[in-house]
């Protein structure tokens, strides 16, 4: 999470002077009124942006929106005589409460069925206003009061409108990107599942951003109609309205704020220049435009033009001055020198340990048959690290993933320090005090190492500053000590391991789950491993550990619980599991035994 | 009303809903095959629907010339004969524009290779239309032939004063097309492409290990599937009109058919495809014209939340 910054809202600011300047100097109307759409345009790839950039929400139907606020203003004014500076809000406001509705059911689907149902929206919605016989609104002319019904000769005027809801527009982004918001959005793109593992309210997240994205389409919509006024149902809930959104946001840089407006100010001009200049001999000349820009943008700048300069920038100026970057790891290595022995803040409810911290009773699970989990129970004390084991395939993750939600048990129970925690969300299970790891690690590849673990801890945090403090803490208890700016793509694999483990204690957890967190590991990486987790307990952390492999188990573990085919076929001290003949047979199986009984 | 009027009404509603959906079952057979096979929702599929209509009026424009055959058998092979262009036009399309982004490129990154290919042939359709409307200008169009206004009487039951209406040029498109849906599943159920088709489907990665080439394979499901639909085209312009921008229209048509089959099937595909002809059908009788294509979405969109492996489940044999 960075600070909001004033020189971004300067430039913001800077830019939009600017741009009523050069609106203001040119003579030409048809000049200014490229410049209005342009703006227009920018705020709808702003309102894209929210949900598909930072989110990883791509919508292929924002084109409801932009209708809805369009259509809000245009009946308004042509059948109640309200003016626009009344129907614009009043259409944004609409747009959010139908990127709500919307959202509720439609945020639940995945992938392709969200994309298909999303494109299904405005095509209703412009069929159902096409049967009210509203075909062609024009809005009326109001040769009194012109200014109070948004109707001027002057188009500059038409122009500083829109630049006005696009500084308020790139305010709104700007804010949100540098918010706890922001960055909960934008680990949800990167990995959901984690996201919700470190208690990120995966759902409730999304339906804000909806919301505000809805809002903001519908208010260019509404721009958009008071500028070309006359409101169509096939135009403004069009699939390239819909496309447009995404063009201008593809091409001028995804999850950026700047993005969207380059990408307008680039392709708009340019397809309406050629639409001016070539519309009468080839029509449909700018949907040709839009289509090779995207097409273009995707196969030689996936990221956008805004990436592909930076990057470039990037690379050359890392070329001309190698590590003439700060390098911020000496203050990493600071914060470990004073924090490490203070190491993980105890968790104050810990003080009087919980001899049943976690009970699991009689949970079971299949999968279409398969009996994956059956009928496991066991008690976690507090201050302990209690391990399972098990063969592949018998079904430790599987336990991992009903406690901390990722799945539904099909019966049992179980309960977190007095709380029944089944039945609850991922994200909830996590606040409550439960964290976890992955056998494959699940970084935060695009954010930085910090803000990676920050994300651990802003659900449970309140405090953006406390909530850097925490993850630098984190950081430091489990020895992570690279530069707090290194990306997450740029660990190796102990790194990622323990960048996981730091990303879960941020969160102050009384639990972690800790998936084979060993998996790949060199021997003198898993040693560094076991001195961090051995540690835990004391710091308040109780910690439930899988493996296959024996070895390691045996040097932390306290208790031990060995599953196999998804039934607990032993559990107790770790010296008493593994002399159990069930357990060596399960094991090492039956002629191994049958051999060295003999000797 | 009269019982013989309502009767007519049933009847003609029936056996216009078979022949409407069975032409758009074989057009979102051609997506099924590509969605089963790619794991891509094509936004340009309606286009490719769209350059079969009119490479199928061009075609018997070349054809009828020649005088071998009658204006209609003329017309029909001219439709069979935008199968193959399309193909190879499909095939080219995939290679410069989607190979980029699909098959082994996309395997790992689950969700982003989806988004960008979708948006690769939302970019796609829209230079198509544009081009096309350039090209073709706004006109509406159609592949006239002497039986596209003929008609066939039944009255069905002897002695009932009730009658239905068959529209030949409908009902020979029909005829075709099941045959070409027999073909096509034949090629897929019992062929050696098939199966690398179904296997490159199932595990790109794995396939690669048995030899499969994964690239290949789906260069031929695009192009295959692009080619199904536009003959599926060619057979509807037959007896209905079109424009440039026809495409959108029978691109939601499709989507719904593939969801209702559930997505991945090319028969389950086919059978979306004959009921969403019933439904739009059957609600011309309730509704009106401008919010029959809106019961068409309402039907995608419970599919998709209620049913969202479509209504056969899982039990469809998948491509």
């Amino acid at each position: 999470m960075k600070r909001i910054e004033l020189s971004t809202l300067g430039l913001i600011a800077a830019v939009c002077v600017a741009y009523v300047a050069l609106a203001s100097v040119i003579g030409n109307t048809y000049y200014q009124h490229v410049l209005t759409i342009v703006a227009i345009f920018a705020v709808l790839g702003l309102s894209w942006n929210l949900l598909g950039g930072y989110a990883g929400v791509v919508s292929f139907g924002h084109a409801a929106f932009f209708g809805i606020g369009a259509f809000t203003v245009t009946l308004l004014l042509s059948v109640v005589n309200v003016s626009p500076w009344l129907g614009i809000p009043a259409g944004a406001l609409l747009a959010a409460l139908a990127a709500v509705l919307i959202g509720l059911p439609t945020l639940r689907l995945r992938g392709i069925h969200f994309a298909l149902a999303m494109l299904a929206y405005p095509i209703v919605l412009r069929y159902v206003l096409d049967w009210l016989r509203y075909q062609e609104v024009m809005l009326p002319r109001k040769a009194q009061d012109a200014t109070w019904y948004m109707q001027y000769d002057d188009v500059r005027i038409y122009a500083m409108l829109a630049v006005a809801l696009l500084f308020v527009s790139l305010c709104i982004c700007h804010l949100i990107e540098n918010s706890r918001f922001g960055l909960a959005l934008r680990a949800i793109k990167e990995n959901e599942q984690a996201a919700a593992a470190a208690g990120i309210d995966i759902w409730r997240r999304k339906m804000v951003a909806t919301a505000i994205s809805g809002a903001m389409a519908g208010a260019a919509g509404g721009l958009y109609v008071v500028v070309i006024r006359v409101a169509v149902p096939a135009d403004v809930f069009g699939l390239h309205i819909s496309a447009q959104a995404m063009v201008v946001t593809l091409f001028g840089g995804v999850g950026t704020l700047w993005g969207p407006l380059i990408g307008a100010a680039f392709l708009i001009p340019l397809g309406d220049g050629l639409h001016a200049l070539l519309g009468h001999t080839i029509p449909g000349v700018q949907s040709i435009v839009y289509g090779c820009a995207l097409i273009l943008a995707i196969m030689v700048a996936p990221e956008g033009l805004y990436w592909y300069a930076r990057d470039r920038i990037v690379a050359r100026r890392r070329h001309r001055a190698p590590g003439s970057r700060p390098d911020r790891a000496a203050v990493a290595l600071a914060v470990v020198d004073s924090g490490g022995a203070e190491a993980h803040r105890a968790n104050p409810v810990s003080m009087r340990k919980n001899p049943q911290l976690l009970v699991v009773s009689g949970l079971s699970k299949s999968f279409r048959g398969l009996k994956a989990v059956q009928d496991v129970s066991f008690v976690v004390p507090e201050g302990v690290v209690f391990g399972v084991i098990g063969q592949n395939g018998a079904g430790k993750t599987s336990v991992f993933n009903l406690l901390n939600g990722f799945i539904g048990a099909d019966s049992g129970r179980v309960t977190y320090d007095g709380k029944e925690v089944a039945g609850l969300s991922t994200s909830e299970i996590s606040r409550l005090g439960i964290g976890r790891t992955f056998q494959v690690p699940r970084p935060f590849l695009r954010l930085s190492l910090l803000d990676n673990v920050v994300v651990g801890a802003i659900s449970t945090e309140p405090a953006d500053i406390a909530a850097t403090a925490r993850a630098k803490r984190a950081l430091a208890t489990v020895g992570l000590t690279r530069n707090f700016d290194t990306l997450a793509s740029e660990l190796n694999a102990v790194e990622l391991r323990l960048l996981e483990l730091a990303r879960a204690l941020a969160g102050s957890p009384r639990l972690v789950l800790l998936d084979e967190i060993f998996a790949g590991l060199a021997h003198e990486e898993i040693e560094r491993l076991l001195v961090v987790i051995k540690r835990l307990p004391q710091q308040g952390v109780t910690v439930m550990i899988i493996e296959h492999t024996m070895h390691a188990m045996l040097k932390i573990c306290d208790q031990l619980v060995v599953l196999d085919h998804g039934v607990v076929i032993a559990s107790g001290l770790p010296m008493d599991v593994i002399s159990d003949p069930i357990v060596v047979e399960a094991y090492l199986g039956r002629k191994w035994m049958a051999e060295h009984a003999a000797a | 009303m009269a019982p013989n009027i309502v009767l007519e009404a049933v009847m003609q509603t029936a056996v216009a809903g078979l022949m409407a959906g069975i032409l758009y079952g074989l057009m979102a057979s051609g997506v099924g095959l590509i969605f089963g096979v790619m794991r891509v929702v094509n936004f340009a599929q309606g286009e490719f629907l769209m350059l079969g209509m009119y490479g199928a009026v061009f075609a018997a424009a070349l054809i009828a010339p020649l005088g071998l055959f009658g204006v209609t058998l003329g017309a029909y092979l001219g439709v069979l004969l935008t199968g193959p262009v399309i193909f190879i036009l499909g095939a080219i399309i995939h290679r410069v524009v989607l190979s980029r982004s699909t098959g082994l490129r996309a395997a790992g990154t689950e969700s982003e290779g989806h988004y960008t290919q979708m948006i690769l042939t939302l970019g796609l359709s829209l230079i198509f239309q544009s081009v096309a409307l350039a090209w073709f200008g706004a006109v509406p169009r159609q592949n006239r032939t002497p039986i596209s206004d003929q008609a066939w009487t039944f009255q069905p039951f002897p002695g009932v004063d009730a009658e239905v209406f068959v529209n030949q040029g409908q009902a020979l498109s029909c005829l075709v097309a099941l045959v070409l849906v027999g073909v096509i599943y034949q090629v897929f159920s019992r062929t050696s492409i098939g199966k690398s088709l179904r296997a490159a489907a199932d595990n790109p990665v794995a396939a690669t290990y048995v030899g499969i080439r994964v690239d290949r394979a789906h260069r031929f499901a695009f192009a295959f599937g692009v080619a199904i639909t536009a003959v599926a085209g060619g057979l509807v312009s037959i007896y209905y009109p079109f424009q440039p921008y026809v495409g959108v229209q029978f691109l939601i048509i499709m989507y719904a058919a593939v969801v209702l089959g559930g997505l991945g099937s090319v028969l389950g595909a086919f059978w979306g495809g004959v009921i969403i002809g019933f439904v739009q059908q059957v609600s011309a009788l309730f509704l009106p014209l401008e919010l029959q294509s809106a019961a068409i979405f309402v039907v995608l969109v419970a599919t998709l939340f209620f049913k969202p492996d479509g209504i056969f489940g899982k039990n469809v044999e998948r491509v």
